[in-house]
């Protein structure tokens, strides 16, 4: 096997064992996408040079006899979301083109303490606003399984780049399904950690309440490597969790489902949902069942009411934490000829900087904040919220673990929902509710769709900090699968 | 620019009474700043004190300043407010470029302070002002517009932006509305900047520095006809950057606003700037076209929920008010309203309880520093404090009086010499040779002079005429240029000329 195809602990335990250098796994994983870049487009920055820098230095550590950590020298690719000291962060906005970071989100000294060698910044949905990676200023990724579909948003670039080999490892955001449901059409695994469980310093804000840092992998175990090496306490983000991160890698370790008490959400199903995800959903509960766990139907009647309230939250709460893209202290600046004032510079840059999406949910949110409406939308929406949460805790009074589909379809074409974005916003429809209240949830591959022979994600929701239950039915039901399949899902996928 | 007419104050009181309202933003003195670990001195290059924080850089977060939040409901229980058990930040947003984040972090509808009061005293009253809230939020950079004639962003060439004072915690303090204040109402205003100053000093929670902005006031001034129950339409005062502007500004918007009244027109709720030069106002924007803020609770900081305990213990741990040190300071020091009054208003209290403390008498110091000193303050058009003396040095030279070294005349000149940069009292006695002559050798030499220079006067006190004997005093005091303890020079002379008295 080659390089790019190791898991990421296959690629740090050769590493360790002085089987490979981290220059050689960087130069693999470069080549790669030297190789096939021109056809998924999922980084917006590579600089081959200043990886193959980081690699040598962790190759020098490793040298001089540092302890380094599982990850060391193993290679990632970072959504262009967290900002860098060393490569040009745009939230994958015309409005930050350019621009330089001058210090690095908690996330990113994080990937690299642990000696991860980061590949280069991967493409998003403008300011993560998006379910395709078509709002992106820069031009779409395109899913490795089909070029034609989208590989999932926001962080499509991040499922592209695991999925195409292009990095064993990203991170990604998720603040309504970004991570699970790009995760979900791309047949690799993505997790969204409980909320305040890793930092958001230093990641651009898209909905504050809701934006969750968060890793994709292709294995179980690998997201639980990499979620605990960016996870944990962060004094710069006061919604930071003081206390430990949840044993997520025993968990995937232990991956063992016998005796678990399994809930399906009674709601997620029906009308709108493509009978092949519908199908492979219910296999994969078949073989939870047959894995020892027991499997029961909760009711959650406030699920109904999570993609409305989302919508009024997370563009509240963007309306307000885009607002310091003005032009006066980084970023673009449009029409500053001497003759304007600075507010008409500012109105010109941000007419300019911002596409399409962005300005409909930056004025979705200036409304529902309005005085006079603020109790109807923004204030409804919240108490939706508690409900949601509620519904959330009673469930998991019942059972350990939730089951969705990840998603209620395939990867559809790019182009398809551009010009309707109530069927865009409902990709989210099963994971925004996790959003809401803040707890743990990932999606696993559970299958091909028969129709388009494209990939279904089984979305594994887990109460607050109860992160290591999805790891550890995640990494049961991956094992199964993977018996069943005769190897990982994405070994179906069509050569680039 | 139509000319602003102004109905005589007595007049204007005559016909309307007013209700004021006051709004005051006091920087809080902690090392650091509101949401980061930026530092927070005043007078820095422009843009030194700044990180990725403060100037709103993508993805950067705030953390709340755990001193600030002491601080603030500290000031609340010296404000005898309820400290909320729970409440948050919000968000409120307006573009503006010297406000980085275009919002600002503040405190909407849970302030962490209700509903408390401050008692002032305005001639010989006390009047209690109700405090409506004390809440946090950071203060926003410094703009300064360049090139126009007013300095303001109207008609400016272009505009500069100093973020050194964006994210420095600022308490905003706002009034319940203040009615029956009469014709004192512009005193009322001045005195509840001045006691709130006072509380501020006392707390330690800022230097509260008016002319550097460390304090700043909002006055918001209606009028109502006499006889009417319905409050008018207010005005909201801005730049009123001294305590006696304070006072002028209600005074001429009182004014301006009864003029407008009786003439049958009508109070434009706005926001008027005072102008020091002129002690007027003028219009700045019309809130009617209020701006709408879009408040809602801001989602990057956890809510405050400040334990009971804890904060029966800062009320415990808070130093004594200054009403209340001023009360027993009058009781200990004998003094009468007037006169305490009188301290007061020249900011001497704290001087003269100094100066007291290095121990001088409490009539001794006061004399001296509402007397002699103020005195040169006043000449000099510095406060009191700032005269290059300290109280202790007052001590020492009441001390000296009290030895019989010194009278008050050489006392004087001892501390007409300290704030000449001379030394210390016991420096310029000696350096000018103030000590009062009491070398009996010495004195008995003068005097035999004097005598001898004044036959007749002499002859007359031989003769019984002892009142004659002022004019041979004074010549020993003149002789001894001052220096001679006029008591001891006459017992001698009398002694010299055989006369008992």
């Amino acid at each position: 096997m080659s390089l790019i195809h190791e898991s990421a602990a296959e690629l740090g335990r050769l590493m360790a064992a002085g089987e490979v250098s981290a220059v050689e796994v960087a130069q693999a994983h470069l080549d790669r996408i030297a190789e096939v870049e021109p056809k998924v487009h999922a980084f917006l920055h590579v600089d081959p040079e200043a990886v193959l820098v980081q690699a040598r230095a962790v190759d020098e550590r490793r040298a001089a006899g540092e302890e380094l950590g599982p990850l060391a020298g193993v290679p990632i690719a970072h959504k262009d979301v967290f900002t860098t000291v060393d490569m040009p962060t745009t939230a994958g906005s015309k409005i930050l083109e350019g621009w330089r970071p001058p210090y690095d989100a908690t996330v990113t000294r994080r990937l690299r303490e642990a000696g991860l060698v980061i590949l280069g910044k991967t493409n998003l949905d403008e300011f993560a606003m998006g379910s395709s990676t078509e709002n992106s200023a820069y031009g779409p990724t395109h899913n490795p399984w089909d070029l034609s579909r989208i590989p999932g948003g926001s962080s499509g670039g991040a499922s592209a780049s695991v999925a195409a080999y292009q990095a064993p490892l990203s991170t990604g955001t998720d603040t309504g399904g970004s991570i699970r449901q790009p995760a979900a059409v791309t047949g690799i695994v993505g997790m969204k950690p409980t909320y305040g469980g890793s930092s958001r310093y230093g990641l651009i804000a898209f909905a504050s309440s809701l934006d969750t840092p968060g890793p994709f992998a292709r294995t179980v175990l690998d997201a639980a490597l990499l979620h605990e090496a960016f996870s944990g306490h962060d004094p710069m983000d006061s919604t930071s969790i003081a206390k430990p991160v949840p044993p997520v890698v025993e968990a995937a370790r232990q991956a063992d489902v016998a005796g678990l008490r399994v809930g399906v959400v009674k709601e997620f199903g029906g009308e709108g949902y493509q009978p092949g995800v519908l199908a492979r959903f219910r296999e994969a509960v078949d073989l939870l069942e047959s894995l020892g766990a027991k499997v029961v139907e909760v009711s959650c009647p406030s699920f109904e009411y999570a993609l409305p309230a989302y919508y009024l939250i997370a563009p509240s709460e963007c309306s307000s934490n885009l607002a310091r893209f003005d032009a006066m202290r980084y970023g673009l600046r449009v029409g500053d000829d001497g003759t304007r004032s600075a507010e008409e510079v500012m109105a010109l840059t941000r007419a300019a900087g911002f596409g399409p999406e962005v300005k409909r949910r930056i004025m979705l949110g200036t409304y529902a904040l309005s005085s006079g409406y603020y109790d109807a939308y923004y204030g409804s929406a919240q108490k939706v919220r508690t409900l949601i949460a509620r519904d959330f805790d009673a469930a998991f009074h019942q059972v350990d673990v939730l089951v969705s589909p990840t998603t209620p379809t395939t990867a559809f074409p790019i182009g398809e929902r551009a010009d309707d974005p109530m069927a865009m916003y409902l990709a989210d429809l099963c994971t925004i509710p996790s959003n809401l209240a803040g707890n743990a949830a990932i999606s696993v591959p559970c299958g091909l769709a028969d129709e388009d022979g494209l990939p279904v994600g089984l979305q594994i929701m887990a109460p607050v900090l109860g992160d290591d239950r999805c790891y550890r039915v995640g990494a049961a039901v991956e094992k199964a699968f993977e018996s069943r399949w005769g190897g990982p899902l994405l070994k179906e996928a069509p050569a680039l | 620019m139509s000319t602003t007419t102004f109905m005589p104050y007595d007049e204007a009181l005559a016909r309307f009474e007013p209700v004021l309202g006051l709004e005051t933003h006091v920087e809080l003195g902690t090392a650091s700043k509101m949401f980061c670990g930026c530092p927070t001195a005043f007078g820095a290059p422009p843009n030194t004190q700044v990180c990725p924080v403060c100037l709103a850089l993508p993805g950067s977060l705030p953390v709340a300043n755990a001193t600030a939040i002491e601080s603030t409901i500290r000031i609340g229980l010296a404000l005898n407010c309820s400290i909320a058990e729970w409440c948050r930040f919000a968000r409120k947003n307006y573009f503006y470029p010297d406000m980085p984040k275009n919002y600002q972090i503040s405190q909407y509808d849970e302030p962490l302070c209700v509903d408390g009061y401050l008692d002032v005293e305005v001639e010989g009253t006390t009047v209690r002002i109700g405090i409506e809230r004390v809440h946090l939020e950071e203060d926003t950079g410094k703009s300064t517009h360049v090139g126009g004639s007013t300095g303001r962003i109207q008609g400016a060439d272009h505009s500069i932006v100093d973020y050194n004072r964006a994210g420095i915690p600022l308490v905003e303090i706002v009034t319940k509305p203040i009615p029956g204040t009469d014709r004192l109402a512009p005193e009322v205003a001045r005195a509840y900047v001045t006691e709130l100053r006072e509380l501020m000093r006392t707390l330690g929670v800022s230097d509260v520095r008016m002319e550097e902005g460390s304090l700043r006031c909002d006055v918001n001034v209606s009028l109502m006809p006499r006889g009417s129950a319905e409050w008018g339409t207010r005005t909201e005062t801005k730049n009123v950057n001294s305590l006696r502007s304070v006072e002028r500004s209600v005074r001429s918007e009182i004014e301006r606003q009864a003029a407008i009244l009786a003439d049958g027109g009508r109070i434009i709720q706005e926001t008027r700037h005072f102008h020091e030069d002129t002690g007027f106002t003028t219009s700045g924007r019309s809130k009617e076209e209020a701006q709408d803020y879009r408040y809602f609770p801001e989602p990057d900081l956890v809510p405050i929920a400040p334990d009971p305990a804890w904060v029966a213990g800062l009320k415990a741990g808070l130093p004594e008010l200054p009403s209340v040190r001023r009360k027993r300071l009058q009781a200990e020091w004998g003094v009468s309203d007037l006169d305490m009054a009188a301290m007061h208003n020249a900011d001497a209290i704290g001087l003269v309880e100094a100066t007291v403390a290095a121990g001088a008498p409490a009539a001794d110091a006061r004399k001296w520093w509402m007397g002699e000193l103020a005195r040169r303050a006043n000449e000099g058009g510095v406060a009191l404090a700032e005269l290059p003396i300290t109280p202790a040095q007052v001590a020492r030279v009441t001390e000296l009086v009290a030895s019989g070294a010194l009278n008050d005349k050489l006392a004087r000149q001892v501390l007409e010499g300290v704030l000449a940069g001379e030394g210390a009292p016991d420096e310029v006695v000696a350096a000018r040779g103030l000590q009062i002559v009491n070398d009996e050798g010495a004195l008995s030499a003068i005097i035999d002079e004097v005598i001898a220079a004044n036959a007749d006067a002499a002859e007359k006190i031989r003769g019984g005429k002892i009142a004659a004997v002022g004019a041979l005093v004074g010549g020993v005091m003149k002789a001894s240029r001052g220096k001679a303890d006029a008591g001891r020079a006459r017992a001698l002379i009398l002694e010299k000329l055989g006369v008992s008295e």
